[in-house]
């Protein structure tokens, strides 16, 4: 490799990351629910495990959308074996839906709590849980004392930790490696068959540390992310009745 | 082993403990009084009104004749038996086995504990220095029996150790009261000038059962140890029980986690060599002023990891208050159950949920939070949607049948449906619009109706038709209408759940 400029940058950038928390673990764990062009965004192209991921979702429809998008992420991760933890302190997620994703919900252990408070703390706790492949934690505002207490406990464990803040009034603050927020996107079904379709997200990563944020337009297909190619003009009005 | 019993005996026990509890009473002839049939009676004298001439049972007017100005007060029921109760327990610091001996009195099992005090006369010397210390003024014994312990607290004037095999020559020359018999019996024997229990030994045994019955020779033969008599402890041995005693008493909170480190180390010790964990464990201090302090934990699953057991007791050691200092620290594991350690080493690090380290954090968050916050679900065959998942009972369960997925389920689904306001066509069409939180949703597509029935076995009501529907901006909704259409009936619709 010729020693031009922009090589030397790569590989400089590529010997921060170590020191920026992101550990060598991921290798050989890489994760891959179909990213696609998405995989092109994250640090060395891979999507960063070992690291607690922010995910805005304002309303209920938001909190749908990323938990859906979470648990296509989570199925891949715990891949039919593994155990991940949800904590909540106002959890509305339905298990039996879960299986959708590829997860057996019986994998899934859930804290419901009370005070935000005993959510953040039972977070830190879990993510110092080697054993577990994930842990989703449902929070409304976060202190930035609190993300990185968060954010060291798994530099040391190597957990994946999501967490989904419900109308937070304060988003700025963040020491997580990434933000992301999910939409719904109408969905398309093959031209007159009745029902729904697939759930269609829109995928916006806001912030990613060391990587390139994006917006993307992904379908959950036959257990995997696809990439929508030619997203086609939804045609309002158009109502379909079945019975 | 040669058996060794203390019997302990309570001079006098109530009126020792009002005077604790209002030191001006310390140099003033007082008695305790209580209502029998209409009048009242003197249930207990202290030394001074003793001294006087004043005993329980006598009237108070009589007492009040002797003494003008005595002191009465009013007893409590139960009050001796309470302290009895107390002290019997709190006599878990010189030995495991202690029983209330009432009206008065406390036994000792001390087989085995007096050497520690250096001897049986520094023992008994200990024991009445501490009550002394208290404001107790008691006698004790120790002796071969129960009985002759019994005798000597009562009759030697002395806190006295009867060395071993010698208890017969020390009763020879007590009363007949010494046998622990009704006062009426022993009225009985003293006029018919039987002054000695030493005068009854040399008597015929079926001459003596003929007159007194059986009871006078059974105490006979408990007080000699021909019969073997047996007391039943206050505190039950528990198989799983350390106990720490301290030489100072500790104060401080790192004292304490030294003490329950170095309690857990022996137990789990124990626990490992015996293949077994435990299941709940259990820390009592008995501190200085008499009172006991205890914290408990438990387990998910058979543990006897040390390390882990004291992080799970770390955050309630400070709710720990050692006010004066706690003297003994005792460490218990009433539930324990089987480990098989080849298991472990084959589940360790293979990140599923038998994983050990998982247990041990369902513990941390148990012990923290309460076990009601933790939830995982089995499926279960119902169709009606909040009745198709059911709790697990443990961490290990495994499902019994598979999760189903032919329907489409949403993700998240509302604990109580919201009433909407919908325009649908009748009827059966999903609707075309609704209204959700004073939110308009026009509908774009939609699939249904799913009717799913009432379990009537289990609940009344009215079926429900449930369609899919997605606005115009892809957000897609479980919606349902309750019932069918029928004349002046007002149809309502719901909101139940959000698809991803």
């Amino acid at each position: 490799m010729p020693d031009t400029k922009a090589n030397i940058i790569a590989r400089l950038q590529k010997d921060i990351l170590p020191l920026q928390g992101y550990k060598s673990l991921t290798a050989g764990r890489e994760v891959d629910p179909g990213w696609g062009r998405i995989g092109d965004a994250f640090p060395n192209g891979i999507f960063p495990l070992g690291a607690v991921h922010e995910f805005l979702c304002p309303g209920p429809e938001e909190g749908a959308a990323a938990g859906g998008f979470i648990a296509g992420l989570l199925g891949a991760l715990m891949q039919s074996r593994g155990a991940a933890v949800w904590i909540s302190s106002s959890r509305t997620l339905f298990p039996p839906a879960l299986k959708g994703f590829g997860i057996e919900p019986d994998r899934i252990v859930f804290v419901d709590l009370q005070k935000e408070r005993d959510v953040i703390w039972a977070m830190e706790e879990a993510l110092k849980c080697g054993a577990l492949a994930a842990v989703v934690g449902e929070l409304q505002e976060i202190s930035f004392t609190a993300c990185r207490r968060l954010q060291l406990a798994v530099e040391q464990s190597g957990v994946t930790g999501f967490i989904l803040r419900r109308n937070s009034r304060n988003t700025n603050i963040s020491a997580f490696v990434s933000r992301w927020k999910i939409t719904a996107l109408p969905g398309e079904t093959e031209e007159g068959l009745p029902g729904i379709g697939f759930p269609r997200w829109k995928v916006e990563l806001l912030k990613v540390r060391n990587g390139r944020p994006g917006t993307w337009e992904i379908e959950w297909t036959a257990g995997k992310f696809r990439h929508i190619s030619n997203l086609t003009a939804i045609l309002p009005g158009r109502q379909k009745k079945t019975g | 082993m040669q058996k060794r019993f203390v019997a302990i005996c309570f001079r006098h026990l109530t009126t020792d403990w009002f005077t604790r509890r209002r030191p001006a009473l310390r140099h003033l002839p007082f008695i305790l009084s209580a209502p029998v049939h209409g009048r009242m009676l003197v249930t207990a004298a202290n030394a001074l009104a003793q001294a006087e001439g004043i005993a329980p049972g006598m009237p108070v007017a009589d007492a009040r004749a002797i003494l003008p100005g005595l002191e009465v007060l009013d007893d409590q029921a139960g009050l001796s038996a309470r302290l009895l109760k107390n002290f019997a327990r709190w006599f878990i610091r010189y030995t495991p086995i202690a029983t209330m001996d009432p009206p008065d009195g406390i036994l000792l099992d001390s087989t085995g504990c007096a050497h520690l005090w250096g001897g049986d006369k520094a023992y008994i010397t200990v024991i009445i220095k501490r009550l002394g210390a208290f404001g107790y003024d008691a006698g004790a014994a120790m002796a071969d029996t129960i009985g002759a312990a019994w005798a000597m607290a009562r009759f030697a004037g002395e806190p006295s150790v009867i060395e071993s095999g010698k208890h017969l020559q020390a009763l020879l020359a007590l009363p007949p009261e010494a046998l622990r018999i009704e006062t009426g019996m022993a009225e009985q024997l003293q006029k018919l000038g039987l002054r000695r229990t030493g005068d009854l030994m040399g008597i015929h045994r079926p001459a003596l059962r003929r007159r007194f019955g059986q009871q006078l020779l059974q105490r006979l033969d408990q007080a000699l140890g021909r019969e073997e008599e047996l007391i039943v402890p206050v505190q039950q041995a528990a198989t799983y029980r350390e106990r720490l005693p301290c030489l100072e008493p500790i104060v401080t909170a790192t004292g304490i986690e030294i003490a329950l480190q170095r309690l857990l180390e022996t137990l789990c010790g124990r626990l490992q060599q015996e293949q077994k964990g435990l299941r709940s464990a259990l820390f009592t201090c008995y501190r200085v002023d008499g009172k006991t302090v205890e914290t408990g934990i438990g387990t998910n699953r058979p543990s006897h990891r040390t390390a882990h057991l004291f992080k799970l007791f770390e955050p309630k050691l400070s709710a720990i208050e050692p006010a004066l200092g706690v003297e003994l620290f005792e460490l218990e594991a009433p539930v324990v159950e089987g480990l098989s350690p080849l298991q472990e080493k084959l589940w360790e690090g293979s990140g599923g949920m038998e994983d050990n380290r998982l247990a041990e954090l369902m513990d941390r968050l148990t012990c923290r939070l309460g076990a009601h916050t933790i939830h995982r679900y089995m499926p279960c065959e119902h169709h009606w949607p909040e009745r198709s998942f059911r709790l697990a009972t443990s961490l290990c369960e495994k499902p019994l049948g598979p999760w189903r997925t032919d329907r489409p389920r949403p993700l998240r689904l509302l604990s109580k449906p919201e009433l909407i306001e919908v325009a649908a066509p009748v009827p059966d069409y999903p609707p075309m619009l609704f209204r959700y939180k004073g939110r308009l949703h026009q509908i774009n597509k939609a699939d249904g109706p799913e009717r799913i029935e009432r379990e009537w076995w289990l609940e009344e009501g009215e079926y429900r038709d449930y369609y899919q529907v997605e606005d115009v901006e892809g957000q897609r909704y479980w919606v349902f209408r309750a019932g069918d259409y029928a004349e002046k009936k007002s149809i309502q619709w719901f909101l139940c759940g959000f698809f991803a």
